[in-house]
């Protein structure tokens, strides 16, 4: 290294003070930080605190036991890279897959899953379209009840016994990121799992905790709990908390303003 | 103060304040290359990368 | 003595702290990879044990690196992974591909299935080809451009190897089912955790090699690195914040939810693009066109004005992911103007970077890494012109939620980040290994040729099928009902994916090209091959016809 090299060009002395921008590092830095963290504070921020984000509807409520290992299959699968769940306000999309969505109905999802792409169609309201039986069926072989699905085939899924863990303990951590489950529906979560997919048990108390909940043998092997019970009951629940066709949740709607 | 109105208020705020904040922060980073002196100094940054030929090996 | 023992002793903590989480682990996946962590302690030990110069901690000299060489171990490597990684990012990317045109490809085994590969094709592509191209060449690039040895040595390896780790733990976690379920953030929380203790190394070695410079100025291209580098850990650390289901077991709840959850999120997914696959690779072209032509990026100014528009634009474009969703309109408007918005800076950093050859445009002809370099810069303007285009509320109502989208991002990532990188690579293996030129040029030029094409095919058939698929989502016949049901726009797709897979393929050809090439040049061999453009040359034809030897007729 030369002395030649570091040396500055002339006129050194005029432009120094300018410099400072260029040649400080830690300037440099927090400057570059300091533009890239106003539009993540103005855009992100105000959705926590202000109220219209998220509207006031009936019918929310956190997912059962059931539900939720249901969804953390899905989770697990990559559904949401094929499958959306968010409806969009268009005449074609309402018509296709219902009511369009609510922010209120994906408040207890952890994570959300809106998906990006739609190579199957959403399923934001699936629920209750399509029997327990042509799920499963579904699953296992989609090519047998839509021939011309590119889905893969998830049979694995009903031969597997639903190994979700420690309910209470997923339950417990949804509950620390602010889903609000009761004392109760933390102890008795295990409990509800097996509840839920048991015909023959009784459920009165579960459907009290969580209403409209649907209690049956979802995967038509009532002998076994396994993942395609769980998966099942998911998809059966998805966008029916809310009656979004109610007279109230309509008149609740046409007043939204700012979204 | 009801949730509409803070909604309100921050849109009146992002349109007018906010926006003539942003554009003139934006405008003088713009101008800051263009400052009187800044050419040669560019042109010595610009030309920096061809001062090394050492591959280090 | 000490600082080998502190550095053993480490290694053994660590190795101690995988195993009893190993030992304690709740589920499979968590097993698996405790193993791996504790494998990559033990590697870190024996590494520390083995390559210890004994002789001299004994006799107590300090055995300085020579700093009148740049530290490029490392890099070296680098180019060998990027290649790598890239070959295998593609493959998947094909594999998928080939999926949805035929799914008997799923094979109905839960690691094959679509679902889980999407994920590993995603990430092999960005993360591994793409982050360890941007590792290997900001570390080439600061130290040249500082005209300094690389600071923290050691640190610099615990970054690169340690990254490697992180892409090995992500990867397999996909096949096993280990996913937090957001796109582009699947890894779960201790590989999140570990990705940011590499990453803040990273901010060391970066900004500590800059601060002990011999250059007055700080590069340009070192400005997009170091915002790449911030930004980064900034959007990692926000949209993972995970609370985990039990410490020795892979699941976690992410804390944000619904609407939040999915703004904080495409937050992350836009700007990962933004300052990963662009700030990012915006510095490797700010270094390397220059370079291979021979002459100074075209305006510095524009470069600098370029540098702060891009950042303090990019940032606001998110919630254009989120077009007519449940997000508040304020929101999707504020990403829509920023997006359009973002087009300029875009455009200013492609027009810099092909002024940059003006006197000079016969490069394009004669040098097929320039021609690399011009037509990842094109596809940079293409794609960040349809960027903001599909970002406009009424396009997107039309592209959304279709392979327009998939499209886009290809042209983006084949064309601008492969290109560039592969010109890189190009660029870096002859430097890097003493050698005169690269293996092969006209394998160089085939490479550009096959990537080209492969691009036209993938990006053409995604515009036809994401507009097709638009259209017949939406229309109504006469009648006023649908016309089509969804099943039958699934098959409309058939032949677009079949054309797209034939279009991965060309460019898995050309990455297999060039994974040969480098190969060969790593080797020390040269083709014997004639140069790219040589006029024919016949000497004994090279003289005047006399008079006397026209035939009389």
């Amino acid at each position: 290294m030369t002395s030649e090299t570091i040396k500055e060009p002339a006129g050194t002395e005029k432009w120094a003070r300018h410099k400072r921008l260029e040649k400080n590092v830690a300037l440099l830095g927090v400057l570059a930080f300091g533009a890239v963290i106003i539009g993540g504070i103005v855009e992100i921020a105000p959705l926590f605190w202000i109220d219209n984000t998220i509207e006031k509807v009936d019918g929310m409520r956190p997912y059962t036991p059931l539900e939720q290992a249901g969804r953390d299959i899905y989770v697990r699968e990559g559904c949401y890279l094929c499958h959306s769940q968010m409806i969009r306000p268009f005449r074609d999309e309402v018509e296709r897959y219902g009511h369009y969505s609510l922010a209120a109905e994906s408040m207890y999802d952890h994570p959300f899953q809106w998906g990006s792409k739609r190579t199957g169609p959403d399923l934001a309201r699936v629920g209750g379209r399509y029997s327990d039986e042509w799920h499963v069926q579904h699953l296992k072989d989609p090519r047998a009840v839509v021939p011309e699905s590119v889905m893969p085939m998830y049979a694995f899924l009903a031969d597997r016994d639903l190994n979700a863990g420690d309910q209470k303990a997923s339950l417990t951590a949804l509950y620390r990121v602010g889903v609000p489950y009761t004392k109760e529906d933390l102890d008795k979560a295990n409990d509800d799992l097996k509840a839920q997919a048991d015909p023959n048990g009784d459920a009165a108390d579960l459907q009290k905790r969580y209403p409209k909940a649907q209690v049956r043998d979802f995967d038509g092997n009532p002998g076994r709990l396994t993942e395609m019970d769980a998966l099942v009951a998911y998809l059966q629940v998805l966008g029916t908390m809310v009656d979004v066709n109610s007279a109230a949740a309509q008149e609740d709607l046409a007043t939204e303003k700012g979204r | 103060m009801s949730p509409h109105s803070t909604y309100e208020t921050l849109r009146q705020f992002a349109d007018s304040w906010g926006l003539l904040t942003m554009v003139v922060v934006f405008a003088a980073f713009a101008a800051w290359p263009f400052r009187p002196g800044a050419r040669e100094a560019n042109e010595a940054a610009a030309n920096m990368i061809f001062k090394d030929d050492d591959h280090g090996e | 003595m000490e600082s080998v023992v502190a550095r053993a002793g480490v290694w053994l903590a660590a190795l101690f702290v995988a195993i009893v989480f190993f030992v304690n682990a709740v589920d499979t996946g968590f097993a698996v990879h405790m193993a791996i962590f504790a494998l990559a302690a033990l590697a870190g030990l024996v590494i520390t044990l083995t390559k210890t110069n004994y002789l001299a901690v004994a006799t107590g000299v300090k055995v300085a690196a020579d700093q009148s060489r740049y530290d490029d171990d490392l890099i070296r490597a680098g180019v060998i992974l990027t290649t790598f990684w890239g070959c295998v990012g593609f493959l998947a990317g094909l594999y998928i591909a080939l999926q949805l045109a035929f799914p008997v490809l799923n094979l109905g085994f839960e690691y094959t299935t679509f679902g889980r590969l999407r994920p590993l094709h995603t990430s092999a592509v960005i993360f591994a080809f793409g982050g360890t191209a941007l590792i290997s060449t900001s570390f080439y690039i600061v130290q040249r451009t500082c005209r300094a040895r690389l600071a923290l040595p050691a640190l610099a390896r615990f970054v690169f190897w340690g990254y490697q780790l992180f892409i090995v733990i992500a990867a397999t976690g996909y096949v096993m089912g280990i996913t937090q379920g957001k796109e582009y953030a699947e890894p779960e929380w201790y590989a999140d955790l570990w990705l940011t203790l590499v990453w803040v190394a990273y901010l060391i070695v970066f900004v500590a090699t800059i601060m002990k410079r011999s250059e007055p100025h700080i590069y340009v291209a070192n400005w997009f690195f170091l915002s790449f580098i911030l930004t980064v850990a900034m959007l990692h650390l926000v949209n993972n914040v995970n609370l985990p289901i039990s410490i020795f077991g892979s699941r976690s709840y992410p804390v944000w939810a619904g609407v939040q959850g999915a703004l904080v999120q495409w937050w992350y997914g836009h700007n990962a693009v933004g300052f990963f696959l662009t700030a990012g690779f915006l510095a490797m072209m700010y270094y390397f066109v220059p370079k291979q032509a021979e002459r100074p990026i075209y305006s510095y100014r524009l470069s600098i004005i370029h540098f702060w528009s891009l950042i303090f634009l990019y940032i606001w474009a998110g919630p254009h992911h989120l077009h007519y969703t449940a997000l508040p309109d304020w929101a999707q408007t504020l990403g829509m103007v920023f997006s359009v918005m973002l087009w300029m800076p875009s455009w200013g950093g492609m027009i810099n970077g092909l002024m940059t050859l003006n006197g000079a445009w016969d490069k394009v002809r004669t040098d097929p890494i320039i021609r690399l370099m011009v037509f990842s810069l094109a596809f940079y303007g293409m794609s960040t012109f349809e960027g903001p285009a599909m970002s406009i509320k009424w396009v997107n109502s039309l592209s959304h939620y279709t392979d327009w989208t998939i499209g886009h991002v290809h042209s983006g990532a084949l064309g601008w980040n492969g290109m560039i990188t592969f010109a890189a690579i190009y660029y870096l293996t002859p430097r890097l290994w003493g050698r005169e030129r690269m293996y092969s040029l006209r394998m160089v030029n085939w490479h550009f040729w096959l990537a080209t094409i492969g691009i036209v095919f993938y990006a053409s058939s995604m515009w036809v099928a994401g507009i097709m698929q638009g259209l017949m989502w939406r229309e109504y016949g006469a009648d006023g009902y649908l016309v089509n049901s969804f099943a039958e726009t699934v098959a409309a797709m058939h032949p677009m994916y079949i054309a797209r897979a034939f279009g991965g393929v060309l460019y898995l050809t050309g990455g297999l090209i060039m994974a040969y090439n480098v190969w060969q040049t790593v080797a020390g061999n040269l083709r014997d091959e004639l140069p790219l453009r040589q006029a024919a040359y016949d000497q004994a034809a090279d003289r005047p016809l006399p008079a006397a030897a026209v035939p009389a007729e």
